[in-house]
């Protein structure tokens, strides 16, 4: 196990390593910063000093050598729009995304599970078709045109809720949150409802086909036989058995929905790390945009390697065969 | 089925030969189940129906929308119904530089569908090889090019485009290549999936024991016999290509609007959101809804038809 433990954790090294290469060249890539940066009529001078400040007159290769020296610093670089470091830009941005995040993982999960596992207890009835519909629905229409009709439906048409931004902010246990204020909730529903949307077409999927196949299982038609209730069936047997793949793919999915916030952080402009990285690659902020993009590829590999060891840990099989 | 009838019953001292489907017949019988679901059917005639419109557009939208010639700053924000000064109807109205939606919608479905099938083409070709190969030969070469397949499937593709676009810029080619990298992986492991099963079976050994070049035993013998998945996951990658474009669109990475898809014409509608033009953004909306939905729709069925445990 321990060596098994060894190997992943260095692959997992030399993947962040790639990546980081690939990642820093693709952005050096992309256009000139300097040109967005700075005033047009300004002279050649400042021009030149702008660019050593920078250390953009250094060929690649120097340039990410003293990246890597700054990062094991703990300096990811400052922001050229900014001007602020990046990791303090990155952080402070990082609480309205995981609020969102949240909120969202959490409607999710209420309606989605249950929904699921009605859907899968009466398979054939009209409420049951209907939640799959939805689940279809709430997976092929892109996000982002779901989020326009909300914000068409609820901010423009009826004026309920706001449009976008961030609410007042409150403090519950400590921590500085707008889900402390009602004016912060008003704000965070319509975008979470959005992010929560592809989820929920999840959860009701693995929850469905979970409950589907436990009700043909043995265990159940015995508790059947001895005359149980169903709804004791479903609490107290079912439901134990099928929330072992739903809670993994769950954990899974923490890690991806982060990622599509950036969809819904920019029609509902809210101002978490998913805008940021939108507007950063619009301007041109080459090291926000390596920043943000080194921190995804770390946390996909940490959330990698934990699924490899618990998976080993549950089937010896991995372990010792490899990768076959 | 006729051939239920054969089988059975009298001929026990000489069974009657399996009879051999005939790729028409194979067709024919894929039809017959395909059409059992009345939804998937309609979904198609929708499908078919988008393709005309979108690759016929210039025969059939009243305007070619990106004439700047044509366009009339007159006719601009026209409400659906409207009469311009071209003297038509604008049936859903005209956008901030007066140009008919209608023709928009059906120019933009032309560049959504273009993108989405070459990219959902290339990255099948593209996957197909990467999958064949790492199931063909094994061992290393197995585990390196699926560790990378993984690792890639372990990120969602939105983001993967994204940074690709960002970094390639903006353009049909670049979004069809951005698309094609963040997509080929599902093809590969599918395939790979698939091949590594049919691998052990015994026609590939007895393919790999005459003097044929590898390739061919590749592409005429393995190839084959992995494609039903194949086809079910090409449907929903291109569903999938046609929202990600767009998305990216949206989000100002992708089409310009001198180049428009539905993604950009949405993008451009959104600006106008909080003045009651809500033409601009709606109906490329429904349209791009209709064709993802429609293009889900028909690979669901497909996956139900091809499923070996489907009862035929």
């Amino acid at each position: 196990m321990l060596g098994f433990v060894i190997s992943r954790l260095l692959q997992a090294i030399v993947v962040v390593f790639a990546m980081s290469i690939i990642v820093f060249v693709g952005v050096y890539a992309i256009g000139n910063p300097i040109d967005v940066m700075i005033d047009p009529g300004a002279t050649a001078e400042i021009r030149e000093n702008l660019i050593r400040q920078y250390g953009l007159d250094q060929p690649l290769w120097r340039q990410y050598i003293t990246f890597l020296a700054n990062v094991a610093q703990g300096d990811l670089g400052r922001s050229m729009v900014y001007n602020t470091s990046v990791t303090g830009l990155v952080f402070s941005r990082l609480p309205a995304t995981l609020e969102l995040v949240l909120v969202a993982i959490t409607i999710a999960t209420v309606i989605g599970i249950p929904a699921g596992i009605y859907a899968g207890y009466r398979p054939n009835s009209v409420a049951s078709k209907a939640i799959m519909a939805l689940s279809i629905l709430g997976f092929s229409v892109p996000t982002f045109w779901i989020g326009m009709l909300l914000i068409m439906a609820f901010a423009v048409e009826l004026g309920w809720l706001p449009s976008g931004g961030r609410g007042d902010e409150g403090t519950i246990f400590g921590i500085s949150t707008s889900l402390a204020t009602a004016n912060g909730w008003s704000h965070v529903i319509l975008p979470a409802i959005n992010l929560s949307l592809f989820k929920m077409g999840l959860m009701i999927r693995l929850a469905r086909a979970g409950m589907v196949e436990a009700m043909q299982t043995d265990y159940v038609k015995f508790a059947r036989a001895q005359g149980l209730p169903d709804r004791q069936i479903v609490f107290s047997h079912v439901l134990r058995n099928i929330s072992i793949p739903i809670v993994t793919v769950f954990g899974l999915e923490l890690g991806s929905t982060l990622a599509f916030a950036v969809v819904t952080e920019s029609v509902f402009n809210w101002p978490g790390v998913g805008k940021l990285i939108i507007d950063s690659i619009l301007q041109l902020d080459r090291p926000v945009m390596v920043t943000y993009l080194i921190l995804v590829v770390i946390l996909f590999v940490i959330i990698n390697f934990t699924v490899d060891i618990v998976y080993a840990r549950l089937d010896p099989r991995v372990r010792l065969g490899g990768s076959k | 089925m006729s051939d239920v009838a054969t089988t059975t019953g009298e001929t026990l001292a000489e069974p009657a030969a399996a009879p051999i489907e005939t790729r028409a017949m194979r067709l024919k019988n894929f039809w017959s189940d395909f059409r059992a679901s009345k939804v998937a059917v309609a979904a198609l005639v929708v499908i078919v129906t988008l393709l005309l419109l979108a690759f016929g557009a210039p025969l059939v939208a009243p305007q070619d929308p990106y004439d700047m010639a044509m366009l009339d700053w007159l006719d601009a924000f026209l409400r659906p119904g409207e009469v311009g000064t071209g003297g038509y109807v604008h049936v859903l109205g005209t956008d901030n530089a007066g140009r008919d939606m209608l023709s928009a919608i059906f120019y933009g479905l032309r560049t959504s569908f273009t993108i989405g099938l070459s990219a959902g083409a290339l990255a099948l070709v593209i996957g197909i090889s990467v999958g064949l190969t790492a199931a063909y030969f094994g061992g290393r070469v197995e585990s390196l090019l699926m560790r990378i397949i993984d690792l890639q499937l372990s990120m969602p593709a939105i983001l993967l485009a994204l940074v690709l676009v960002a970094v390639l810029g903006q353009g049909v080619i670049q979004i069809i290549l951005a698309l094609v990298v963040a997509q080929y992986a599902y093809f590969a492991r599918t395939t790979h999936g698939a091949a590594t099963v049919e691998r052990g079976k015994d026609y590939i050994e007895a393919a790999r024991a005459t003097p044929l070049p590898t390739w061919r035993v590749l592409f005429k013998h393995l190839l084959p016999n992995v494609l039903p998945p194949l086809i079910v996951v090409a449907t929903v990658q291109v569903a999938a290509a046609i929202a990600l474009e767009a998305t990216l669109s949206f989000l100002g990475v992708g089409l310009p609007l001198t180049e428009p898809s539905l993604g950009s014409l949405i993008s451009n509608g959104f600006k106008y959101i909080h003045s009651d033009r809500y033409w601009l953004s709606i109906y490329p909306g429904i349209f791009l809804m209709i064709t993802v939905v429609a293009i889900n729709l028909v690979g669901d069925q497909v996956r139900t038809v091809l499923d070996p445990r489907h009862a035929r």
